[in-house]
């Protein structure tokens, strides 16, 4: 339950046994630009040419092909006493364009998933309103939406690594994060069909989990762009998203996006729960914390190369990728460099640019073959800069967990192996 | 163009009830204001209009010279609309309807052209979509009023003032034994905190250090948050078991562990206001927008930006990154190999039985297990959590997975060689301290024999790895 962000005892595990690893799952080495003898791919006949292939309805809900089942959440065991009250990290080293498919979304789960049957969920609005109310889903469904996509980020992505490089991958520095389409009522019709009274300044979401998930919010932030969302992607929101029906709170940190909502309370003054003192509060060096650091900074890490998906090909062009966000607006511009910072390069964006949404950036090079020291670095259409990690230990100390946002750096030795290091 | 462009179509959606009205209307209006040049402000204002006007003849007149006018008179139509609105606002739903239908009757034309309202005129111009505008007083009458019984089922919030508070109280000693018995299991007997689990005594002079510990007594700001949490979501796989009177009693069993009361303390709702914490005032609130944010808001370099470059620091040193699970899969297997040598004899009775089990009980015993899980793992890769892993249970020595610590009474079980079978595990389910006095399940039992038949099914399907 407890999350614990300094390291374990080292395991057995030799250096760089996740990168082989993951390289063993993907695409066959290109052939040598040399070969003399025809390839088999092109001369013999493969099954697939010659045999049927599954007829319509072999599969009534698709998955990917078997070839891709290494693309999958995974935990870190270490991290939570329990997989229960736990996490587990978003691929993507192995994803592409800005949106996440729902089966790959992280999770986060205080009391495990709730699996409700939408039938008996009831969402009910009290407190300083000037009706009580109680809505079933059909009611909710009778309301306007609309469409947005943004990102969910955990408050404690890369929270590991506050005291240094700890986790080989991105999925593990930088996966509590997704990035999928809301279907959903704007928070503010529900409020104004309830009445909100003069004097409401708060409002309480809570979950119908058995955590009975709660967090105070700012009226001003309810009133904005809150969503009652019921679809992701165009399909209902999976069990563990919150279905049938999760809030959305743009731009801010995840544990506010309350899962399986079934009841908002309107009040004068925030709560004070568990997520938001003895949680989700930023400690920083002089033991005093930051409280309600709701807005997500701006921030950004390259997925390909990194430590789980090296450079296979050797020298020549290769293509870096990576995503952008931030909680206050657009990624206008990321810069790349291969050097450690020496020198950057602005990245090429690619995809649509949405407010509060993931970005994707693309920077494509002729690698020599010599070690890289890669780094990405977002500016959000604020001008905010993405920091250096050593700039918020500065500000910050060791000890926030929450709101890491440094720029990451990989080492891409020779071979083509990334490992996750801090330079000077 | 409008600030609100969509202002236009939620003005129309908001009077859901007239939507068959507006129909018609709007696609010549929506036409009109187009050749004209309306702005979109005028347009809506004109929709408002229509919507609303089923209800008073004045309107009526206003929008049939609209549909027909040019947009010189919005001025004109935009202050006739506020008064239209507002009534419209007040009319039954039901009434409106029935005569919106009833004076439309010949422009009515197909009724699937509304639509077109939803899309603000700002969506070609920009990847945002348009948000739904401002809805003052408007209603769509949906959903129902609560009941009171309805909103004290689920009101159980505290706030730090004490509001939410229930009637009740409960003192130290009979927090402990509460404590004991519901939370020690995971916290700790003096709330140490067991394996991972949450601390919830001492840390005090930990917040500056390099491993701060957060306790309620070190950290936590409000005791109320105390109260609250474990009111809401604790024993952890048991929430909102416990009574007020016990979240009282463990409330100031946690206070006595911190050393802020003495053993005879009682907390009621009469005296919690008075008690703080220690660290009350050590929360400030986010303060990024006056330092942090303009320092990291300047423009960086991009050129010849340092003359060297060291790696200071590498994951790989510390080493804790998962492995791949089937690499995991294979180690762990051969790990357990000898293990599973020794227990297989005394699972092959079991394997026997498991071909005779009723599936609808196992997948009834599914259900059941949810109690359970939060402590017990089952299944491929099931390992040791709050209570041992119950893969192969039936015909497992009792108390005897190595490296479990069980209590007294399961460890005497061990050594006395006895083993469970359907028989002594339906009766130390049924009711767990009386069957196996002392011990560490903080469970209060399975209340129908069909729930143990079901759970024993369903566990029953689980050989030993």
């Amino acid at each position: 339950m407890d999350m614990k962000f300094k390291g374990m005892k080292p395991s057995r595990r030799s250096f760089l046994t996740g990168a082989a690893a993951a390289g063993a799952g993907s695409v066959a080495a290109t052939v040598a630009k040399g070969q003399t003898a025809p390839d088999p791919a092109i001369t013999e006949l493969q099954d697939w040419q010659v045999y049927l292939g599954d007829g319509v309805d072999a599969a009534p809900y698709g998955m990917p092909s078997r070839h891709e089942r290494h693309v999958v959440r995974r935990t870190v065991d270490w991290l939570t006493a329990d997989n229960i009250s736990s996490i587990n990290f978003t691929p993507l080293h192995e994803l592409d364009g800005i949106i996440t498919p729902n089966g790959v979304c992280f999770e986060r789960h205080h009391s495990g998933a709730a699996e409700i049957d939408p039938a008996e969920h009831r969402l009910m609005i009290n407190g300083l309103v000037d009706r009580e109310l109680v809505f079933t889903m059909e009611d909710l469904m009778r309301f306007p939406r609309e469409n947005h996509v943004y990102f969910l980020e955990c408050a404690a992505n890369t929270g590991m690594e506050w005291a240094g490089a700890q986790l080989n991958g991105c999925q593990f520095t930088h996966g509590m994060i997704h990035n999928v389409m809301y279907t959903g009522i704007p928070l503010k019709l529900l409020l104004a069909e309830a009445g909100i009274k003069t004097n409401a300044k708060w409002i309480l979401p809570e979950g119908a989990d058995a955590a009975a998930m709660t967090r105070s919010i700012p009226m001003e932030k309810a009133l904005d762009d809150c969503l009652v969302a019921f679809k992701m992607n165009g399909e209902a929101l999976r069990t563990e998203q919150g279905y049938p029906v999760r809030l959305v709170v743009p731009g801010w940190e995840g544990n506010m996006w309350v899962k399986w909502l079934r009841r908002i309370e309107v009040g004068d003054k925030p709560w004070h729960h568990r997520e938001e003192t003895s949680k989700y509060t930023d400690l920083l060096e002089n033991g005093e914390a930051r409280r309600f650091t709701w807005e997500m900074d701006a921030k950004s890490v390259i997925t390909n190369p990194s430590p789980q998906a090296p450079l296979t090909h050797g020298p020549g062009y290769t293509v870096l990728t990576g995503v952008a966000w931030s909680g206050r607006g657009t990624i206008p511009r990321v810069d790349v460099t291969l050097d450690g910072g020496k020198s950057w390069h602005q990245a090429r964006m690619s995809g649509p640019s949405l407010s509060k949404s993931m970005h994707r950036f693309y920077f494509e090079f002729e690698w020599d073959g010599k070690p890289l020291l890669l780094q990405s670095r977002a500016h959000d259409s604020t001008g905010y800069v993405q920091p250096t990690k050593d700039q918020l230990r500065e500000w910050r100390g060791e000890n926030s967990i929450y709101h890491n946002n440094g720029i990451q750096t990989w080492y891409v030795n020779e071979n083509g192996e990334a490992e996750n290091v801090e330079i000077s | 163009m409008s600030k609100f462009p969509n202002q236009l179509a939620l003005v129309a959606v908001a009077a859901t009830s007239v939507i068959a009205l507006s129909v018609g209307l709007s696609e010549r209006a929506a036409h009109n204001a187009e050749i004209a040049a309306a702005t979109a402000q005028a347009e809506a204002d004109a929709m408002a209009v229509q919507t609303a006007e089923a209800e008073t003849a004045e309107a009526e007149a206003v929008v049939t010279e609209q549909v027909t006018a040019e947009v010189a008179e919005a001025e004109m139509v935009e202050e006739v609309a506020e008064d239209t609105v507002a009534e419209a606002e007040t009319a039954a739903p039901e009434t409106v309807t029935a005569e919106a239908t009833a004076d439309t009757g010949d422009t009515f034309e197909g009724g699937s052209s509304t639509p077109a309202l939803f899309v603000g005129a700002a969506w070609a111009e920009s990847h945002e979509s348009p948000m739904i505008g401002e809805l003052d007083g408007i209603s769509f009458d949906l959903g129902r009023e609560a009941l009171d019984e309805e909103v004290a089922a689920w009101d159980i919030d505290i706030r730090p003032d004490g509001a939410g508070l229930p009637a009740g109280s409960g003192d130290v000693w009979t927090g402990e034994e509460a404590y004991i018995e519901n939370c020690a299991q995971c916290h700790g007997d003096f709330g140490e905190g067991r394996a991972r689990w949450p601390v919830l005594a001492g840390g005090w002079d930990t917040l500056e250090h390099e491993d701060p510990v957060k306790t309620p007594g070190s950290y936590w700001p409000y005791l109320s948050t105390v109260w609250d949490y474990v009111h809401r979501a604790m024993p952890y796989g048991q929430a909102q078991s416990l009574t007020d009177d016990e979240v009282y009693a463990i409330t100031a069993y946690i206070l006595y562990l911190n050393n802020l009361v003495d053993d005879d303390f009682e907390l009621s709702q009469d005296n919690f206001t008075e008690v703080s914490l220690p660290n009350e005032d050590g929360f400030f609130m986010d303060d990024r927008a006056e330092g942090e944010i303009p320092a990291f808001s300047e423009e960086p370099c991009m050129e010849n930006c340092k003359d060297s470059v060291e790696i200071t620091m590498r994951a790989s040193v510390l080493d804790v990154t998962p492995e791949d699970e089937q690499a995991e899969a294979t180690e762990a297997a051969a790990e357990t190999t000898e293990e599973t040598a020794t227990q297989e004899a005394a699972a092959e009775d079991e394997t026997t039985a498991v071909a005779a089990v009723d599936p609808a009980l196992v997948e009834e015993g599914e259900g059941v297990f949810r109690k359970c899980r939060a402590c017990h793992q089952v299944g491929e890769g099931a390992r040791n959590g709050v209570g041992p892993h119950l893969n192969g249970v039936l015909g497992r020595t009792i108390g005897g997975i190595d490296g479990f610590r069980y209590s007294g009474v399961f460890q005497e079980a061990a050594e006395a060689g006895e083993v469970w079978g359907p028989e002594n595990l339906g009766e130390y389910l049924a009711d767990p301290r009386g069957a196996m006095p002392g011990t560490n399940m903080s469970f209060a039992g399975l209340r129908s024999e069909e729930e143990i038949a079901a759970i024993t099914a369903y566990l029953s399907t689980f050989e030993a790895q």
